[in-house]
């Protein structure tokens, strides 16, 4: 039984399911709350710990496989390699983050929000750490399941229905997958789910091209691309904060990981033939999103918004298959995360105050709560990539990346950057800035404790930003090993 | 010395540091001596390094700290440049920097504490992004420069937030920095794809061997990039609206340095730009248009920062001009004499300004000379230096661009010296309307009028020496022989780029003198003309018609771009929101539901809950069973 | 007597069994019939039974062709009794229920 916890992929997994489980059982509203925190803190701790192990001498520390589905040819396999690391990391810091921001939030049934909660991020890991497409399909709804009821249980008026069209989206995605992981698993010479027995199954190009797009939609939903998108600004609006900062910060980057992890190794050659389709997606979405950015009036709808326009970035990046810009996505899957959290811990901070999140409405905060005011600016900032700020180097290295591939895909794409710097400095303009109204103007500056949690966003901003080589190294190997197998066939 | 370049972009770093974490805790007299003193320690290091690279044996060196990128063939460190331009660069934002710092303590003593500090943290922070501009050995690092400095010239622009035209003013020139960033960013990826590097020398290396298709991209790009930076056209309307911010915010950012960075790229980038002769001939019309044109629009405007800024475009436009026709180093001149006059005479508006409590309008101003001695005296001089007067500075900077613009082309010189009388016009009209004839404002301000304090005339009298004595290192060839000083100090840089030397004249000395002599005394007439026709101003309620109502509208610049580019943007944004987002893409999303849901209620009408109708169905099923079984495919 | 007589007659109870199913509300009328349908299925199975086995003689002495028949009506005959039985306890609670047997009550499940 022991056996189960002495590596690190079992005890990411583990650590979230039981203190979900434990999560569930607790009555008190106050202890709940500690516990989740307690939970995901050491969560994080053992991720920590765990990134102080990269070497290939410690294989037997980030790399297991349990029995599980003998007959079926399926075993209980993770890894923990570098990309795997830098999602995980961003999983386990986010959690704490997410529970320390909503803190002052109160839940109807707490233990069965914060116990959904911890199930969502053992999904999320378990997702992030599979090494066979069973569990990784496993997982995957795993993830999905808490977080409709999350999403369905608590949050605005129209939540049934936002939550509603999340599930089926996603779900219909998933069922794609699903009949796509069976074909595989048929075709493959020992009958296995195993990650290298699907890598080592040969496909002819017809077989490429179908599975490529049950693939690949499955995938498009969870990111999402346009125009696959619309049940994404719903659910963000309509969730409480928590739910919308793990939908966001995390569950999105399901889909980018799995593009790389899943499907561009899968199918080299149908991502070859189909590239520029994918591409021009990615950046007509791009355009598409920032556009509708700039007009939105509500503060969630916006971010959801300059969410979709950068994913759409990150997945034309995929597809350039370039090394560099490859890199970029990796590290901009973290940095993009930990941005998108900040804002919309933001968000929630106006609306726990002043009940609103129409940019219209309000006004002045900055007078307020200066604070407060630059946060939000320095976390704005690095989401429109400034230099030196985290979401700078990915931004640089995808462009680089999307450039080489195609100059005009990259000037097209890079008129999102100067869209972004409009409707980014909007909302500061008509939040923020201006005079205050009979809104804000009972506003009050912060407490130290968001001071701290924005604090340690800012910090990771400038960290990433600053100095991002130590990112780079974690997942180079993941790069190359990904690339060389697209270059060998 | 130079291993120690990293103090000189880190003093301020630590002043915007401490300025802004302490805003609250800090005293002003703390936040003055920590805002002041970072820039000054900065300068007196960045002076000690001018020394090291003004004496014989230097060699340019680049400085490298860390890997700023590295991944894969690609790799981006965080470097110093440190050889003649860059540090000529560094005394130039230092020194000018330090001053208007000092200028600012008094300027801004209004302000409450923790804005006071605030106000020092973002300047520090501009000096220090700046810097990293100047500094960086490869065009990433540039970029973080580059980007800086739009972000603090944002902050600044808005540092009033309470007021929304403000606030639109700040946001303006972001996004309009930002579109040029696009194009300079386009450039260094261009680099990376063709080069490998964003090394300077990797760069300027390599570049030979690349195709002309390559570099005129690259060098246009970039362009696009110094456009956006240096309000050129079609990028300039932010500029004039930029004077929003505080004045000697006005004075440091919008005409001494930041606006320059576009110039120092391009002079920086001279082996590429030297490569792509269409680019150059585009810079040179860019900047000859964008002269012009600034000059035609400063001729009517009526507030004093207004009138400072369109000249500050137009000046910008010669810069371009000169390097265009590759007179980089006239160019880098003409940054330098100009951050002195441009500057002081920001300050001394800035001082106008003060003095009158916060009114700008030079129609309500008039006669100031005897109550502002000091703001008066320098003013005039750096006048008498923008106009291009001998000895004055300007007149050796801009000749230098005239006489290169007259060996590339005629037509260039012509429409230079055209531009160089216009500004000689405004230039004296501002002058005359504010310090010459009767006080025209109400008596109150008349009654508050005086001379600013010491921390504000001090800069002005340094600004002053610096504007009249400051063209003496550069004297042309034909006036002095061997004292051009600035050209044989910045030679190593521009040294591939011009094998022969720049001014290499083509022109007889009697004709090149004939021709600066020619122009001086027209200057002097059109001065003589603005000053006579100023000085009596009397105040007029009539409004202006036809072409001066034009000019005095700026030409409705603002508005066409509003018209063809602002609003069809929303309006598109609106559509594609309301009707693709809504009806179109989510109402497929929505129709595939709604179309199940009607299925299904259609369906259930079957299920009549007759039990006889169930039968019924169950024997037509049956029997249309057999018969489908018996008739299939006999 | 020729096979085409039985087939005639289990035809026609057939179809009798089959109107009456469609046409009558009375429960107790409509199991009848059904029973009538189940009869003459019955009556069929024999009937060919016994034309197998006939037909099976011929060839071969000891054959026990066509006996499967006569088993599907033994099966069948048990599958009706039990129908009968259920059929029944369900008219009955019906009618405890409704006060009536008529299937046109039986509309619930639409609801």
């Amino acid at each position: 039984m022991l056996s189960a916890f002495d590596n690190f992929p079992a005890l990411l997994i583990w650590l979230p399911l039981i203190g979900g489980v434990i999560a569930f059982l607790l009555k008190n509203e106050g202890s709940v709350k500690t516990w989740a925190l307690f939970s995901s803190i050491m969560t994080l701790i053992v991720m920590g710990v765990s990134l102080m192990y990269t070497e290939p001498k410690d294989y037997l520390l980030n790399q297991v496989s349990y029995i599980w589905l003998k007959d079926l040819g399926s075993s209980f396999g993770l890894m923990l390699d570098g990309m795997s690391r830098i999602l995980c990391l961003l999983t386990a810091i986010s959690f704490p983050l997410i529970f320390a921001a909503t803190w002052n939030t109160h839940y109807k049934t707490p233990n069965a929000f914060y116990g959904l909660m911890l199930l969502t991020q053992c999904g999320l890991m378990g997702v992030f750490l599979a090494t066979d497409a069973l569990v990784f399909y496993f997982f995957w709804e795993l993830a999905l399941i808490p977080v409709y009821f999350l999403a369905s249980r608590w949050g605005g008026e129209k939540r049934i229905q936002a939550a509603f069209k999340f599930f089926i989206y996603t779900f219909a995605g998933s069922l794609l997958l699903l009949i796509g992981i069976l074909y595989i698993y048929l075709k493959t010479p020992n009958q296995s789910f195993s990650l290298v027995s699907f890598y080592n199954t040969t496909l002819t190009i017809q077989e490429q091209g179908w599975l490529f797009w049950l693939f690949f939609i499955a995938f498009a939903i969870k990111m999402p691309v346009f125009p696959f998108h619309t049940w994404q600004p719903d659910a963000y609006e309509q969730s409480t904060s928590a739910v919308t900062m793990v939908l966001s910060g995390i569950m999105v980057k399901m889909g980018v990981f799995a593009l790389i992890r899943w499907l561009i190794p899968l199918f080299p050659d149908a991502v070859k033939s189909y590239d520029n389709i994918v591409i021009g997606l990615a950046v007509v979405g791009m355009i598409y999103a920032s556009c509708i950015a700039m007009v939105q009036d509500d503060l969630k709808r916006l971010v959801a918004y300059s969410s979709i326009a950068h994913i759409g970035l990150m997945c034309a990046a995929v597809f350039t298959l370039d090394h560099e810009a490859m890199q970029g996505v990796m590290v901009q899957m973290f940095s993009h995360g930990i941005n998108i959290i900040g804002l919309w811990i933001v968000v929630e901070l106006i609306e726990q105050q002043t009940g609103v999140r129409k940019i219209s409405e309000l006004g002045g905060v900055a007078q307020k709560a200066p604070i407060l005011a630059i946060m939000l600016v320095i976390i704005a900032l690095a989401n429109v990539a400034l230099p030196l700020t985290n979401a700078f180097v990915g931004e640089f290295l995808m462009f680089s990346g999307l450039f080489r591939f195609n100059i005009w895909y990259a000037a097209v794409a890079g008129l999102s950057i100067i869209l972004s710097a409009v409707y980014t400095l909007n909302m500061i303009k008509n939040v923020f800035y201006g005079n205050t109204n009979t809104l804000t103007e009972t506003f009050r500056e912060i407490t130290v404790n968001q001071r701290v949690i924005l604090a340690v966003i800012v910090v990771l901003v400038f960290m990433v930003g600053v100095y991002p080589g130590p990112m780079f190294q974690l997942v180079e190997q993941t790069t190359d090993v990904i690339l060389k197998r697209i270059s060998a066939k | 010395m130079s291993k120690l370049i990293y103090l000189v972009p880190l003093f301020p770093l630590i002043g915007f540091l401490v300025n802004g974490l302490g805003r609250k805790a800090l005293s002003r007299s703390i936040v003055s001596i920590v805002g002041v003193g970072s820039v000054l320690a900065s300068f007196v290091v960045s002076l000690l390094i001018f020394l090291e690279v003004k004496s014989p044996g230097f060699t340019p060196q680049v400085i490298t700290f860390f890997d700023f990128i590295k991944t894969g063939k690609l790799q981006i460190p965080f470097a110093f440049q440190v050889d003649q331009l860059s540090s000529l660069f560094l005394l130039i934002i230092t020194g000018v920097g330090t001053l208007i710092h000092l200028y600012s303590t008094a300027y801004m003593d209004e302000e409450t504490a923790p804005d006071f500090a605030r106000y020092f943290a973002y300047l520090n922070l501009f000096i220090f992004s700046m810097l990293l501009l100047v500094l960086g050995a490869n065009y990433v690092i540039m970029f973080i420069g580059w980007e800086g400095v739009g972000l603090c010239s944002y902050l600044l622009i808005g540092f009033w937030f309470k007021n929304d035209a403000y606030n639109d003013a700040a946001k303006k020139a972001f996004v309009m920095n930002r579109i040029g960033d696009l194009g300079f960013l386009l450039a260094v990826f261009w680099m990376i794809a063709r080069f490998g590097s964003t090394n300077f020398a990797d760069v300027f290396a390599q570049a030979p061997g690349a195709s002309a298709a390559v570099l005129t991209g690259i060098t246009l790009l970039l362009f696009v990039g110094a456009t956006g930076k240096s309000a050129q056209i079609p990028l300039f309307t932010w500029l004039p609206d930029a004077m929003a911010g505080p004045t000697p915010v006005s004075a440091l950012i919008h005409a001494a340095t930041m606006v320059t960075a576009g110039i120092y790229m391009i002079a920086r980038s001279n082996v590429l730009y030297n490569l792509a002769p269409i680019t150059q001939n585009i810079v040179a019309v860019i900047g000859l248009a964008t002269a012009l044109f600034a000059a035609t629009i400063a001729l009517k405007q009526n507030d004093i920062k207004k009138v400072l800024a369109y000249s500050t475009v137009s000046q910008l436009g010669y810069m371009f001009l000169g390097l265009g026709v590759g007179a980089y180093t006239g160019a880098i001149f003409h940054v330098m004499t100009h951050a002195f006059f441009k500057a002081l005479l920001f300050l001394g508006a800035g001082s106008v300004i003060h003095a009158m409590h916060h009114e700008q309008d030079i129609r309500n101003m008039g006669g100031l000379k005897k109550y502002m001695p000091v703001t008066h005296i320098t003013f005039l001089l750096a006048c008498l230096a923008i106009a291009g007067i001998p000895p004055f500075s300007g007149f050796f900077s801009k000749d230098e661009i005239l006489t290169a613009a007259l060996l590339k082309s005629p037509v260039y010189y012509v429409f230079g010296v055209i531009g160089a009388l216009m500004t000689a016009f405004y230039m004296f009209r501002l002058y005359a309307l504010t310090f010459q004839g009767k006080f025209r404002g109400t008596h109150e301000q008349e009654h508050h009028l005086h001379e600013s304090p010491k921390a504000m005339t001090i800069p002005l009298i340094v600004l002053a020496i610096l504007s009249v004595a400051g063209g003496l290192i550069g004297i042309p060839e034909v006036l002095m022989k061997d004292a051009h000083r600035l050209q044989s100090f910045l030679a190593p840089v521009f040294a591939e780029s011009q094998p022969g030397g720049e001014t290499v004249s083509h022109l007889s000395h009697s004709t090149e003198l004939i021709l600066m002599f020619g122009v001086v005394a027209i200057i002097l007439i059109v001065i003589v003309l603005a000053w006579r026709k100023f000085s009596n101003y009397t105040k007029t309620t009539e409004t202006s018609t036809g072409f001066s109502s034009i000019l005095e509208n700026k030409w409705y610049v603002d508005e066409v771009y509003d018209a063809i580019i602002s609003k069809p943007l929303r309006s598109f944004s609106k559509f594609l929101n309301n009707v693709v987002e809504r009806l179109a893409i989510d109402g497929l999303v929505n129709g595939v539901g709604k179309a199940v849901q009607y299925g299904s209620r259609q369906l259930r009408l079957i299920q009549s809950g007759q039990v006889g109708s169930y039968i019924l169905i169950m024997v037509v099923a049956t029997v249309l069973f057999f018969i489908i079984q018996l008739f299939w495919k006999s | 007597m020729p096979v085409n007589y039985y087939i005639f007659l289990s035809v026609a109870l057939f179809c009798i069994g089959i109107a009456g199913v469609l046409t009558r509300r009375n429960a107790i009328v409509i199991f009848m019939c059904i029973e009538l349908m189940l009869n003459a299925v019955n009556i069929l199975l024999v009937a060919f039974s016994k034309m197998h086995h006939l037909a099976g003689l011929a060839a071969d002495a000891g054959s026990r062709a066509g006996s499967e028949g006569q088993m599907f009506v033994f099966f069948i005959m048990v599958v009706a009794a039990a129908e009968v039985t259920v059929g029944l306890a369900i008219i009955v609670m019906m009618y405890r229920n409704i006060h009536s047997v008529d299937i046109n009550f039986l509309n619930r499940l639409k609801h």
